[in-house]
Order: structure tokens, then C-alpha cells, then sequence
């Protein structure tokens, strides 16, 4: 199989804040909005040398999705910041009518998603914001799986029209795509070429299933790791390429098993091709105060739970 | 601009479209369209800066947003006169297919409407974001958003107009429809507002009153005095008294027309109490 090497682990959400600063220096229609957490947003390096371009709203997150719904009648691109929880359910009609219904050109960063946010806890860790975003028309929705690619991902949606929910973390965790990746929304991305199984894998659980491939190519279990960073719209192709060749799938997401990307592939295996298929992704549970990696663990979200899942799916073929 | 007289028509006029428009899918909300008829008719014929040609991007004019978009057949008859698209199309109002949805929205491609609304609370921030672009692009220009008076119980008001304020948002003028109804009753059995005049003082902006919203003059010299009291530091709200149902004596002092049509018998009333001035779609 391919080889990845960590460049040495970083934040996604780092990744946001370089993507923002070249934004700011080659974009004069980018603007920023937070609201009250521009550190956490690694955005401070865009307000400095873009002051004008940088509204901070305070600890008011429907007034910040408005207000980006109005900037873009005048030709802004807004970029809204803040943490996942508040980017999507907090906000979910605000998004509905003014942003998704009203077409506008709108990009929610969505910082510290799923159970890796740590310490914080539940009420903090959003589990189920890729279905709630996912469900509205027009929305794209990316999940990218590193510092490099959540880069590219900012850069990229700054010039596509139409809403994006842009999703990444807290922790910093292996930086292993190109720095220099253009990045292609809404196309998956072939890791590993396999024949016994497809793992579909997005955000931080990318890294995961390649360190689980590893493992499973010394037991002789071919895997084929497909980074599906775009889960709306889905790579449908991709997918079903691949499961024509391998015959069962392994999606794995830092997310509920409800709604993600796992119910998005079983939905497309189900009208084209159905597939046994396993879920790595937390059971329909809130998450818990812990550090990101122990989280991991406890809520099956790591390589170990992926090389079980795939151990579990070839006994169903 | 047009004398007071062919306003004062396009008025009865305007009235005319809003009662057969509901009438005929026995849906939409007469009530507080009716109330706010003389405010929309001032507003697109006598106080925005509009440009010429009804091109969508924006720039060079004035804009508004309507938040309680549930009037939204009072919007469509004046955008309609005033020639944002055709006045036989106020026939498909509400019907499936058309470009006149039940709430006003962006979706289908209506000229003059740049926001979807119908859920309220939302029409403030949106006004703010279009003022800070305007600000963001030298344009001088103004925004104009109307809210309704119940529609202030949505807690999103209170975070814009927190915002604008703070940020000297100094180039929107806010009207508030105070009509003092709601669907379930009066405002101040629901859930009273209290002074919101006083309120929105207290918070920063600079606030004026329209006494009878339903006076045309007092209408057009209270939003010339709003727009001369902007770009100085502080946003600019009208508290505008109307009476819901103006123009049609069973309609109004009740709260019972928020979202009910009128049988045929009650437009046959409604109608003959407003005359057909510029000729009926």
C-alpha cells in the first residue's frame, strides 16, 4: 500500500487560520465573522492585516449567520467562525432560511467538531452536525483530514458560489496530504488502491484507517482507503467504483452513526449496489469530558476499531 | 416623485390587490398588510433611492429588507406597481409554481425581494450584514427593514440591535410596525413589549416616531427625518403606530385578520370601501 508520513502533527483548524490569511492577502471579497472566538479560530493573523474586513459579533451566533446573509448582498464572501455546536444547531433555521433557502454565499467554519474537542465536554461536542447540515438543499458539506487539506479546503470554497459548512477540530493530529494540494470539493480521494475491502473514511479518521491498513496489509488483507472529505456532494462514483471491486465497505467518521457520511454511502450502496457494510462512528451517544485521544479510544473512533470493523464486514461478504 | 393624490391612489390600490390577492387562495395575512400599505407606498415611491432598470446586484441604491414577511402581499403589489415584474403576476399569488410564494424568498428569482423571510427575527441581522457591505464598498447608500412589532419577542432582534449599535451601523433605518397585535391577541396580553421605543433609545440607537402610520404625509415627512438623522454615529429606528386592517372597517382594532381571508361577501365589502383608482390586475 501507499506510504504516508506525518509532517509533524498540527491542527485543522491552524489550517483554517493559514487558509484565512492567504485569503485575506489575495481575496479583497473575504471577510471574517466570529463570535467571541477568534483565538480558537486562529483568525487574529487575518483581523491584523485586515482590520476593515473582520466583524466580531460577540457571544451571538444567529446574529452572525444574518449578518453574513446580508454581506454577500454586495459582493462579500463571509466566513463565519466559531465552534461547531454553534455553527449548526444553535443556528439551525437562521442557516435554513437566510443562508440555504436564500442562496447565499456563505462559508460556516466549524471549529472543534465531534468528540475531539476534549475537555469541554457534551454539551460542547457536536456529534451530529454533518446529518443537520447535510439535510439542507444547496449545502456543501467538507470535512477535511488534516492541517494541509483544511488549508486547501478554505482556499477552495472561497471560490465556488453557494453555501459551505466547513467542518474541522481542535487537537492537533497528523499532517500527511501535500501542502501544495488543490483541492477538488466534492471529489473523493483514492489513499490506497485495495481488493478486499473499501474503508471510507473523512476527517480525522482518515489518518486512522490508513494506520489500520497498515495493519491488515501484514495480516494479508488488501484494504482500499478512499478520503471522502466532501460528504454533500457525494463522490458517488468513487464509491461505487471501488465497491464493485471489493465487495464490502468500512465508512469511519468522528461522528454519530446516525446521519453522517456512513448512512450517505449505505443510502447510495442501498439504490445502486447494496454492500455489507460496518460504521465506525459513535452509537447514537453524547460524548464526555476527556482528553481527544482517550476519547477516541472509549468511542470507537480510532484504527483499532476500524481493524475490527473490517475483520467484522469480510465475515459478511 | 408623484403627488400626494396618485400616492394616496396607488394606496386604494394597493389595498384592492392585497384582498382579492388572499382572497382568491383563501390564505395569506390581510391584516398587517393592510396596516403597513401606507408605509410601503411611501417607501418605494418617495423615500428609497432606487436606481433605474430593476437589475439585482445591489450597488448604487437603496435597499430593503422585509422581516415580517408574512405582508407579503403588500410587498409584491408595490414592487409589482412600481415595476419590479409584471401586475398580472400578482394572479399567481401563492398558487404552486409561482414566483410569488406564500412568504417572500430569493429561491425562485423574484426581482425585488433579496431575502427569504417568513421566520421571524432574522430580517435585522440581515439588514446589518447589507449595510456593513455597503460601507465595505464606498456606497453611500441606505438600508430600510421593516419589522413587526410582536416579531420583537424573537430574540435575534435583540442581538442585531445590540450590534448595530455597538458598531455605529449608521446608515439603517429600522421601522417597527406597532400596531399592538399578534395572533394570539393583543401584544401586551402575549407578551408585553413594554416601551419599545424606549427600549431601542436605551440600547443606542436614535429613535423617532411615526404617530399615525397610516397617514401618508406623516408617513413620507417621518422617513425623510429618519434618513436625515443618519451617518451620525448611530443607527436610526421608527416606531410606527398602525392600525392592522386599515382601510377596511371590519378589519380593524382586532387582531383576528393576522392570517385570515376574506369570504366573498367580505371582499365584496372591502372593495367597495376602496374604490378602484388605478385599475384592479
Amino acid at each position: 500500500m501507499t506510504t504516508y508520513i506525518d509532517q509533524g502533527k498540527n491542527d485543522t483548524r491552524s489550517g483554517y487560520g493559514a487558509g484565512m490569511t492567504e485569503l485575506g492577502r489575495t481575496n479583497p471579497n473575504v471577510v471574517a465573522l466570529c463570535a467571541d472566538l477568534v483565538g480558537s479560530l486562529k483568525i487574529q493573523t487575518f483581523i491584523d492585516e485586515n482590520p476593515d474586513r473582520f466583524f466580531q459579533v460577540g457571544i451571538a451566533e444567529a446574529n452572525m449567520m444574518g449578518i453574513a446573509a446580508g454581506l454577500t448582498i454586495g459582493g462579500k464572501i463571509p466566513f463565519t467562525g466559531t465552534f461547531a455546536n454553534f455553527s449548526t444547531g444553535r443556528v439551525y433555521d437562521q442557516i435554513r432560511q437566510s443562508i440555504a433557502y436564500s442562496d447565499k454565499n456563505v462559508k460556516i467554519c466549524a471549529s472543534h467538531a465531534g468528540i475531539t474537542l476534549g475537555e469541554d465536554g457534551a454539551t460542547h461536542q457536536i456529534l451530529e452536525d454533518i446529518g443537520l447540515m447535510k439535510m439542507l438543499p444547496g449545502m456543501t458539506v467538507i470535512n477535511p483530514c488534516d492541517y494541509n487539506q483544511t488549508k486547501a479546503a478554505t482556499l477552495a470554497i472561497a471560490e465556488r458560489h453557494g453555501p459551505v459548512y466547513l467542518r474541522f477540530g481542535r487537537p492537533k493530529v497528523a499532517n500527511f496530504t501535500p501542502a501544495d494540494q488543490k483541492f477538488e470539493i466534492g471529489k473523493a480521494l483514492m489513499l490506497s488502491e485495495g481488493t478486499d475491502v473499501t474503508i471510507i473514511a473523512t476527517g480525522h479518521l482518515v489518518w486512522q484507517a490508513l494506520l489500520a491498513a497498515e495493519t491488515l496489509e501484514n495480516q494479508g488483507i488488501r484494504c482500499e482507503v478512499i478520503n471522502i472529505h466532501t460528504i454533500k456532494p457525494l463522490d458517488e462514483k468513487a464509491v461505487l467504483d471501488s465497491v464493485k471491486k471489493t465487495g464490502c465497505v468500512v465508512t469511519a467518521e468522528e461522528h454519530n452513526f446516525l446521519g453522517g457520511l456512513g448512512e450517505s454511502v449505505a443510502r447510495t450502496l442501498a439504490q445502486h449496489l447494496p454492500t455489507p457494510q460496518e460504521f465506525v462512528a459513535t452509537q447514537d451517544t453524547f460524548g464526555e469530558s476527556g482528553t481527544p485521544e482517550q476519547l477516541m479510544d472509549k468511542y470507537g473512533l480510532n484504527n483499532k476499531a476500524i481493524e475490527a470493523a473490517v475483520l467484522k464486514v469480510m465475515q459478511r461478504k | 416623485m408623484a403627488n400626494t393624490q396618485e400616492l394616496q391612489d396607488l394606496v386604494t390600490q394597493v389595498r384592492r390587490d392585497i384582498l382579492r390577492m388572499v382572497h382568491k387562495v383563501n390564505s395569506g395575512h390581510p391584516g398587517g398588510s393592510l396596516g403597513c400599505t401606507e408605509f410601503f407606498v411611501a417607501l418605494y415611491n418617495e423615500v428609497m433611492e432606487l436606481k433605474e432598470g430593476f437589475d439585482m446586484d445591489g450597488n448604487d441604491e437603496d435597499l430593503f429588507f422585509l422581516s415580517n414577511g408574512h405582508i407579503s402581499p403588500v410587498f409584491y403589489s408595490v414592487l409589482a406597481r412600481r415595476g419590479y415584474f409584471p401586475i398580472e403576476e400578482l394572479n399567481t399569488f401563492r398558487l404552486i409554481n409561482s414566483r410569488l410564494q406564500g412568504h417572500p424568498t430569493t429561491h425562485e428569482g423574484l426581482p425585488g425581494v433579496r431575502i427569504a423571510s417568513g421566520s421571524l427575527g432574522q430580517g435585522l441581522s440581515v439588514a446589518i450584514g447589507a449595510a456593513l457591505a455597503k460601507k465595505l464598498n464606498g456606497d453611500s447608500h441606505l438600508i430600510y427593514s421593516l419589522h413587526g412589532d410582536g416579531e420583537l419577542q424573537e430574540g435575534q432582534n435583540w442581538e442585531a440591535i445590540m450590534y448595530a449599535a455597538g458598531n455605529k451601523v449608521d446608515n439603517l433605518i429600522a421601522t417597527i410596525d406597532r400596531n399592538g397585535q399578534q395572533i394570539d391577541g393583543a401584544t401586551e396580553e402575549v407578551l408585553p413589549l413594554g416601551d419599545i421605543a424606549e427600549k431601542f433609545k436605551v440600547f443606542g440607537w436614535d429613535v423617532l416616531e411615526i404617530s399615525n402610520g397610516n397617514d401618508l404625509e406623516q408617513v413620507i415627512s417621518g422617513m425623510k427625518e429618519a434618513k436625515s438623522r443618519t451617518g451620525k454615529g448611530k443607527p436610526v429606528c421608527v416606531v410606527m403606530t398602525t392600525v392592522m386592517g386599515n382601510g377596511v372597517d371590519f378589519m380593524m382594532h382586532t387582531h383576528a385578520w393576522h392570517g385570515k381571508a376574506p369570504n366573498d361577501e367580505q371582499l365584496a365589502n372591502a372593495l367597495g370601501q376602496n374604490p378602484e383608482t388605478l385599475g384592479d390586475y
